[in-house]
């Protein structure tokens, strides 16, 4: 056990550290039964919309803390309408819990040296003293669900014809 | 004059908060230089060769007395006396400790002020014409776009971490005071074929070490939708940005390397999926900005006594002739101040001319001021009625330098004197230069010339769009002298061509006075500025006036050839 | 063939005053170039600079800087760059020159 998962209620033990990860081209190929989804931070998720139903998390690798990229994924594919769990991973600091919430993500996952370095009250107070943001001020809230409390299996999960990729 | 929101208020407390949490931090070991410095970079905070230098943003170039009066506060309390107004329209002081930093942000808040987004790969303080609603060719005031901007880009989740940083300048006017060509992103409000006002949008303009004069993206985007359009732009540049090598990751770059189609058919793309769910910007906020740039209540006065001084005196008419630009109204002016005494280090002023600033602007300015990226003061609402007043106010607070436009209104980085980057001092080539050209007596007779030098590459001097540009670099650990020629930062806008071989500091100036020689000859009809007498003969002569040396060794050897 | 190694000296900012600070030849840090400890060896020059390393709660960013070294073994810049860091700017009498 190496990561530890921050959500808005502190600090968590990774329920997922044995779960396998699917990559973005292995989903293309097609599946049969509902994936964690790895995304690369250079990948296209133009073609996510269509495995919505079959993705139990989508995955974000921050290489560099500095590295944003996975910012304007996660608000991307908010946009083309995911609605389940996404999570940041990697080199991410207290100091960016607030951007990546609202950017989208649900969670962050780091490496338990950071988590000593910089412990759950420094991630959370970003929330605590959050004035609202000037985006919500000039567009109006925009709806991003809330972060799901316990495991990642939601029940609208089961696999359905919907959006069944064709293989 | 925009004045903070309720909301403006508690966020920027609550950002100073934020900051005074993470110098803490800092100090105890929970945040790293390497994570800190992200931070206190987007709180306009360095570390320089001798100290720490915050940069304070002062928003598009305007601000009132009351903040005139408190960055001269902020100079006597915390720094030595004196500030630094920047290219970007912001001011810096070089001395800051690092535990007073937060004290110094509280205080700026005081009067509607921060340092947020002045440094870091983010989107920074949005430039804009420093005449902004006064000038006399403006087809609308640009400040209400750039205070849009500034609300949306501040804080922006997504866009805080960009491969680099992102500069956006906005003009309203025919000419361009605002350098929008050399902007990540450039706007200038234009009226359409169908009276609608919008922008032209550009992109990837830029200087460094890739200098690069912006494209246009989009010939007419309507105003409504500025803020998805430039949301896509930045969300492109986001994703696809290199972030492999810090001098190819500006959207410069990335432009070239993409080609402007292909990028302009992406960041579309983009705006179409943006626009699925853009309901529009609340009409709340819009109207508010729009009502804080009402125009002042001008009033009608006689202009006698201005009329009568310039008959009477002759260093009155000189100084109006370089400092005063036609306003809006013909009974008005609009007074620049020249940060550039002839000896002095330019965009420097000490508290006591900050606070002579701030009552002239008061009493005379409709309580407005403007930084200019010339490094000047602006006055943009003077009744013609007060222009021998505020003469006289600024002559007492030696502020008088009739030198605006002239050979001697030098932009110029801090250079080695100051800055980490840097690779060879600017502000004693400033000092030379304008001593030089002051003691010859040549200024006048000279005539309109900008010469603009950079310490480093990075060309926070602007050096490529200098008439004259001056590069500072190191050469085997002596300072030395690269010149470029025929920079244009207008909407004539050109990159300077590189001369040839750099000079020494001592061997600089004596290059300089060979080179205005050759204009003052080549010129037509004595009043021939030096960038059109450039433009017409080419580089030519003014190479050969810089090397006299090379030309007649070519020379030579062409003649032996057609020998 | 590997460059000879020059005498160098390490030096860094201040972290809460952001002013340039040297390391002298008794581990503390000084004011000043001319008081700072000269390595002739490159191993013990790199051995010292990752030592201070871990002081990273004091200062920022150590580094190894050139200097040439007076008969009676008081270094100097070998380099203007640090000529200005040990004195200041010089457009005012500020910064280092200031301070006696």
């Amino acid at each position: 056990m190496n990561s530890i998962i921050v959500r808005d209620d502190g600090f968590h033990e990774d329920e997922l550290s044995e779960a396998v990860f699917t990559s973005l081209e292995t989903l293309k190929t097609g599946v049969e039964v509902p994936v964690y989804l790895h995304l690369e931070n250079d990948e296209d998720p133009a073609c996510l919309p269509l495995y919505f139903c079959w993705l139990r998390l989508i995955r974000i690798p921050f290489p560099d803390f500095a590295d944003g990229r996975g910012f304007s994924l996660a608000s991307a594919i908010r946009r083309l309408g995911y609605q389940g769990c996404l999570r940041a991973r990697g080199h991410l600091i207290a100091d960016q819990y607030r951007q990546a919430r609202q950017s989208g993500f649900d969670e962050v996952e780091i490496g338990k040296g950071l988590a000593a370095r910089q412990p759950e009250r420094q991630w959370l107070v970003q929330l605590a003293n959050n004035p609202g943001s000037y985006q919500d001020r000039l567009f109006g809230k925009r709806p991003v669900p809330a972060a799901p409390k316990s495991g990642h299996l939601r029940p609208e999960l089961s696999p359905s014809s919907a959006g069944m990729p064709t293989v | 004059m925009y004045n903070y929101s309720e909301f403006d208020e508690t966020f920027v407390r609550a950002r100073v908060a934020e900051f005074r949490g993470q110098v803490e931090r800092r100090i105890s070991g929970a945040l790293t230089e390497e994570e800190f410095k992200p931070l206190r970079l987007k709180n306009g905070l360095y570390l320089q060769l001798h100290a720490y230098m915050l940069r304070v943003a002062i928003p598009y170039g305007t601000l009132n007395s009351r903040q005139m009066r408190q960055l001269a506060m902020i100079a006597d309390r915390w720094d030595k006396g004196y500030g630094h107004f920047t290219t970007r329209q912001n001011v810096q002081f070089n001395w800051p400790g690092l535990g007073d930093v937060p004290d110094i942000l509280d205080a700026l808040a005081d009067v509607s002020m921060h340092a947020i987004q002045t440094s870091g790969n983010c989107i920074r303080n949005v430039t804009a014409d420093h005449f902004a609603g006064a000038a006399s060719d403006e087809c609308e005031d640009p400040r209400p776009t750039a205070e849009l901007l500034r609300q949306w880009s501040t804080d922006h989740p997504e866009f805080q971490y960009l491969p680099r940083k992102f500069k956006i300048a906005v003009t309203g006017s025919r000419a361009d005071r605002a350098v929008t060509r050399a902007h990540d992103i450039g706007l200038r409000l234009i009226t359409s074929e169908e009276e609608e006002t919008g922008y032209q949008v550009l992109v990837g303009g830029g200087l460094g070490r890739t200098p690069m004069i912006a494209k246009i993206i989009r010939p007419f985007l309507p105003r409504q939708h500025l803020l998805p359009y430039i949301e896509a732009i930045l969300r492109v540049y986001n994703l696809s940005g290199r972030r492999d090598n810090k001098y190819k990751a500006r959207i410069k770059i990335l432009v070239h390397e993409t080609g402007l189609d292909e990028l302009r058919s992406r960041i579309e793309a983009e705006f179409e999926r943006r626009l699925a769910d853009f309901a529009g910007v609340d009409q709340g906020v819009v109207a508010a900005i729009e009502e804080a740039f009402a125009a002042p209540a001008f009033v009608a006065r006689p202009n006698n006594r201005h009329l009568d001084r310039l008959d009477a005196d002759s260093n009155y008419r000189e100084w109006v002739r370089t400092s005063l630009a036609r306003h809006k109204r013909p009974d008005y002016g609009i007074v620049t101040v020249s940060l550039k005494r002839v000896g002095g280090t330019p965009g420097d002023a000490t508290s006591v001319q900050m606070t002579a600033l701030a009552d002239l602007a008061e009493k005379y300015s409709h309580d407005e001021l403007r930084v200019s990226h010339e490094q000047n003061i602006i006055l943009p609402h003077v009744s013609r009625a007060d222009i021998p007043a505020v003469y006289d106010g600024l002559r007492a607070a030696g502020l008088a330098s009739a030198n605006v436009g002239l050979i001697s209104d030098i932009i110029a980085c801090p250079g080695m004197d100051y800055c980490a980057l840097a690779t060879a001092r600017s502000i004693p080539v400033a000092q030379d230069i304008a001593r030089r050209f002051d003691e010859l007596g040549l200024e006048k007779e000279i005539g309109p010339m900008k010469i603009k030098i950079s310490g480093c590459i990075n060309a926070c001097g602007h050096h490529h769009v200098g008439h004259i540009g001056i590069l500072g670099l190191d050469r085997a650990g002596v300072e030395n002298y690269q010149i470029t020629l025929g920079g244009d930062a207008t909407d004539k806008a050109a990159i300077g061509r590189r001369a040839g071989p750099g000079f020494s500091a001592e061997a600089l100036l004596p290059a300089l006075e060979r080179l205005v020689d050759r204009y003052l000859v080549e010129r037509q009809d004595g009043s021939e500025s030096f960038i059109d007498c450039y433009r017409r003969v080419g580089e030519a002569p003014f190479k050969s006036a810089l090397y006299p040396g090379a030309t007649q060794r070519r020379t030579r050897f062409r003649r032996r050839k057609r020998a | 063939m590997p460059r000879k190694f020059t005498p160098k000296i390490i030096t860094s900012n201040h972290l809460l005053r952001g002013d340039t600070i040297y390391l002298s030849p008794s581990g503390k840090w000084v004011d000043r170039f001319r008081q700072a400890r000269v390595f002739t060896d490159e191993t013990e020059a790199t051995q010292a600079l990752a030592a201070i390393d871990r002081q990273r709660n004091i200062h920022v960013g150590a580094y190894l800087a050139d200097a040439s070294v007076s008969k009676d073994g008081v270094p100097q810049p070998a380099h203007f760059r640090e000529q200005f860091r040990d004195t200041g700017p010089s457009n005012y009498f500020h910064g280092k020159q200031a301070e006696v």
